[in-house]
């Protein structure tokens, strides 16, 4: 009898998981993560690896300073991921939430320096809010009428929204650039704080952290319990189906990406206006696209969000730290991130799938 | 009796998905030279079992043996070195090629592409054995039952003597399903093997030897076709005794419930889908809807449930509440049908019109996969709920009860509906559309894929409908079916209207004839 050829490995869809065996196969990729991150330190660049975790940790937590940092870091993150995530779940890939953080800060730093000091405090922050919020209601519009009306590609079409705020943001930055020739606008009203938005408890950061927190929680009661959560999912699966159930499709899709630019717009402003107290065109620093994965790696869930923003947030952290403190380059920090990355997004196979090894059959035929 | 050849021995074949057992150990012979039927209700594991012959899954267990020789087939292309050949049931050709040119796609010879001499072979093969195709012929110019023409002749081409044919009739008019099984004992006459694998039991009498039965990835056994009807199949396949008769009572008082009227549309393109198409759907009263696929069936219960723009024509619906016979004081009638034209489903619903579809497209259409039995319920109540948020104790509890009337399988309401069976699927919608108390109760291909005894669950809820003076509209593709539960039956060919007949005097053979009468028309 000749010799058979035969499949080595078979893969298998597994039926639902128990939840403590899903979270063990997760909890045992970023194990593995850590050790694979190790070996590597240890063979690249013969550091102890045990003192690179720790320098990691230490950069993201390790001081009072450093604590709040992240949290507000965490913050932006977080914010820009529940933007873009009402959207994802209705399957309209917005990538273009770095425009529409942008434009939303490039409104409110209008406001602050055209208005500034010409009106009350109180009425200029809330002229600033609306700006923001309609600027980046706006660049969600766009690509949502075209993708709507025509089936435009709406990734595409985001990402190209990107470069138009992008290059608005850099020309309005000469326009107002303090002092001249410098190319940079330095902080805005910085004698009379006009547009500022207060600091509460004596805490820079804790304002943003405070209205992400807050938003965070309607973001999951809006997906999970509110009719338009519904519209969005039944959108999301099947335009068909929408349209049998009665649902507007047209008038979704439009309303959503509205409101993923508004919020967009909104940690725009929370970004000018409480914190940085300037704009830049690196302003919001590749967020816009972080953000993609968080809202992913979470499977749109906002709870779920937190964590997966705040593992990102202390890698990026810690990064730094690292390459600071070991004199390493930033991008040895990057491989790291990119490993832990790689087995969390991994494991999703095996939660999913079962691997058999096909056994050798030696009956004597 | 001489000793019988096998033609491919299949030796305690197991296939597990996980952890479903898809074919456990099974044994099944086919002999060389027959016609062997292979029967089975939905998930009994027949075209996984086929598709372990060509190629497109592997056996966890078992051994495999052609001509009595053992062999393996890890890939499409061992199953045709061992010459086997499978028509599947949804055709894989390419549209802008020509039926030569698809037949010796992906065919690896020594030397030049001679289209010339592949299609001098193409001719021959179809002169061997009846086959009506032009070499030459493009796809997209063809019938569907050309169409399956050319999968056979490239699987006989690659010189198959095994033919596996998964379904083949389910889209062929009762004439092409003849002449496709003249065709199949030509092939056996030349000497060719042939597994058929069909629903239809009275195909399985007419044109097997042996038939040999699968009930829950179980081998039940064989039989000799001449020595089975189809009730003892029936209760084999099924593994205890059904009865095989629709209940078809008498309509009590029907009136017109939707009335069509020259109703035309286009498509996107502007291809006329809906010819001036005029029937009246009565209340209590099933009406059935004949055709051959794509004859317009989708855009007409789409037309009607406000999916698909009506360019001319009218639809108009009669509330049963209302009495259209009250006349005022001039002696006009005092009350007017309502027309749909024009309106889109929410606009259908807030008219206070209560109507149900159950759509062909199960889960693009008429749910939502990803969501469990209670987010599906709410695709028809989402909009009932206290201010912004949605209402989930309502449709949780119709889930509930659907789940225990219509004994669906599942492990909870919140189990996605995509993992469910085929069966069950069509139990949460059917079993929705029928809970919204429905005036008007519409069914695209209701019990397509469902097994027998689902299948009549279907049928006695449609009935039960129609006994409660709902006016049910029932798109059908077995004719059997449709004369047996009818009352009335309109006949579509080509987007037009060919015949509305009475479904307990007319005969398959003339309802065969309708629903081709235009095509021929136009061929000849």
């Amino acid at each position: 009898m000749e010799k058979q050829k035969q499949p080595l490995l078979s893969i298998a869809k597994r039926e639902a998981l128990p939840w403590y065996k899903n979270w063990l196969i997760r909890g045992g990729a970023i194990l593995l993560a850590l050790v694979f991150c190790g070996i590597i330190t240890m063979l690249l660049t013969g550091l102890n690896p045990v003192e690179v975790f720790r320098t990691l940790f230490y950069g993201a937590f390790g001081t009072n300073r450093k604590i709040w940092v992240t949290a507000q870091n965490l913050a932006i993150l977080l914010g820009i991921s529940l933007a873009v995530t009402p959207a994802f779940k209705m399957r309209f890939w917005n990538i273009g939430a770095e425009g529409q953080v942008l434009i939303g800060s490039l409104a409110c730093a209008a406001c602050m320096i055209t208005l500034g000091d010409k009106i009350p405090n109180g009425l200029l922050i809330l002229i600033s809010l609306l700006a923001s919020l309609l600027a980046g209601a706006l660049w969600g519009f766009l690509p949502a009428f075209f993708k709507a009306h025509w089936e435009t590609n709406e990734t595409l079409f985001t990402l190209m929204m990107n470069y138009i705020a992008m290059q608005l943001a850099a020309y309005f930055i000469i326009v107002w650039e303090v002092p001249k020739g410098s190319g940079k606008i330095g902080v805005i009203n910085q004698s009379t704080n006009a547009g500022w938005l207060p600091v509460i408890g004596g805490q820079r950061y804790l304002l943003t952290i405070l209205v992400i927190a807050i938003l965070t929680g309607v973001m999951y009661i809006y997906l999970q319990y509110s009719k338009h959560g519904y519209e969005i999912s039944v959108v999301g699966e099947s335009h068909r189906t929408a349209s049998y159930a009665g649902i507007k499709v047209t008038r979704v899709i439009i309303r959503t990406m509205v409101l993923s630019g508004a919020i967009c717009g909104m940690v725009g402003m929370l970004l000018v206006s409480a914190t940085d107290h300037t704009l830049t065109t690196t302003l919001v620093d590749g967020r816009g696209f972080t953000a993609v994965m968080v809202s992913w790696l979470a499977k749109f869930n906002p709870i779920g969000m937190i964590f997966t923003s705040l593992l990102l947030v202390v890698l990026e952290r810690g990064a730094t730290e690292i390459s600071s403190v070991f004199s390493l380059n930033h991008s040895f920090a990057d491989i790291l991130t990119g490993i832990i990355l790689f087995f969390i997004i991994g494991s999703d196979f095996f939660v999913n799938y079962t691997v058999h090894f096909r056994k050798n059959r030696k009956e004597g035929k | 009796m001489e000793p019988v050849k096998n033609a491919i021995r299949m030796e305690n074949i197991t296939k597990r998905f996980g952890s479903v057992v898809a074919n456990n150990g099974i044994n099944l012979a086919l002999h060389e030279g027959e016609i062997l039927s292979l029967l089975g209700e939905n998930g009994s594991g027949k075209t996984t079992l086929m598709n372990m012959l060509s190629g497109i899954y592997y056996p966890d267990e078992g051994q495999i043996y052609v001509h009595d020789k053992p062999v393996t087939i890890a890939s499409p292309k061992d199953a045709f070195d061992n010459g086997i050949g499978m028509i599947h049931q949804h055709f894989k050709l390419v549209d802008v090629f020509t039926a030569t040119e698809n037949i010796v796609l992906g065919l690896e010879e020594e030397g030049r592409l001679d289209l010339k001499k592949a299609g001098q072979r193409v001719k021959e093969i179809c002169e061997k054995y009846g086959f009506d195709i032009q070499p030459n012929q493009k796809i997209y110019d063809m019938s569907v039952s050309q169409k399956q023409t050319v999968e056979i002749v490239k699987v006989l081409y690659r010189g198959a003597d095994i033919l596996i044919l998964d379904e083949p009739t389910a889209v062929l008019t009762p004439q092409e399903t003849d002449k496709l099984f003249a065709i199949m004992r030509n092939m056996q006459r030349d000497g060719k093997s042939l597994i058929i694998i069909t629903h239809k039991l009275h195909e399985v009498l007419d044109v097997s030897d042996r038939v040999a039965i699968l009930r829950k990835g179980e081998y039940i056994g064989d039989v000799a076709t001449k020595d089975a009807n189809q009730q003892s199949l029936t209760d084999m396949m099924v593994g205890r005794s059904v009865s095989l008769n629709i209940d078809r009572p008498l309509p009590v008082n029907p009136t017109p419930r939707l009335v069509l009227e020259h109703v035309t549309a286009y498509d996107e393109l502007g291809v006329k889908r809906l010819d001036d198409v005029s029937f009246t759907a009565n209340a209590g009263e099933i009406l059935g809807i004949a055709g051959v696929a794509g004859s317009g069936q989708k855009e007409l219960l789409e037309s009607i449930a406000g999916l698909y723009p009506v360019k001319e024509g009218k639809i108009l619906y009669y509330d049963p509440d209302v009495d259209y016979a009250e006349t005022d004081e001039s002696g006009q009638p005092k009350h007017q049908p309502q027309s749909l034209v024009g309106m889109d489903p929410m606009d259908i619903r807030k008219a206070g019109i209560a109507m149900s579809f159950v759509p062909e497209d199960r889960l693009g259409m008429g749910l939502v996969g990803t969501m469990g039995m209670t987010g599906n319920m709410m695709l028809r109540s989402w909009r009932k709920g206290k201010g912004v948020f949605v209402d989930t104790k309502g449709p949780e509890a119709l889930a509930n009860r659907i789940w225990k009337e219509l004994e669906v399988v599942t492990p909870s309401t919140k189990f996605p509906v995509r993992r469910m069976s085929g069966g069950n699927v069509q139990k949460v919608l059917v079993g929705r559309e029928i809970a919204q108390e429905p005036a008007v109760l519409m069914t695209a291909y209701a019990v397509r894929g469902l097994d027998i005894n689902t299948s009549y669950t279907i049928y006695n809820l449609l009935t039960e409908q129609k006994m409660k003076g709902r006016a049910v509209v029932y798109v059908g593709e077995d004719l059997d079916v449709l004369l047996e539960l009818c009352d009335r039956i309109v006949v579509l060919c080509g987007g037009q209207v060919s015949g509305v007949v009475d479904g307990r005097t007319i005969t398959k053979e003339e309802v065969g004839l309708l629903m081709t009468q235009h095509r021929k028309e136009g061929a000849e």
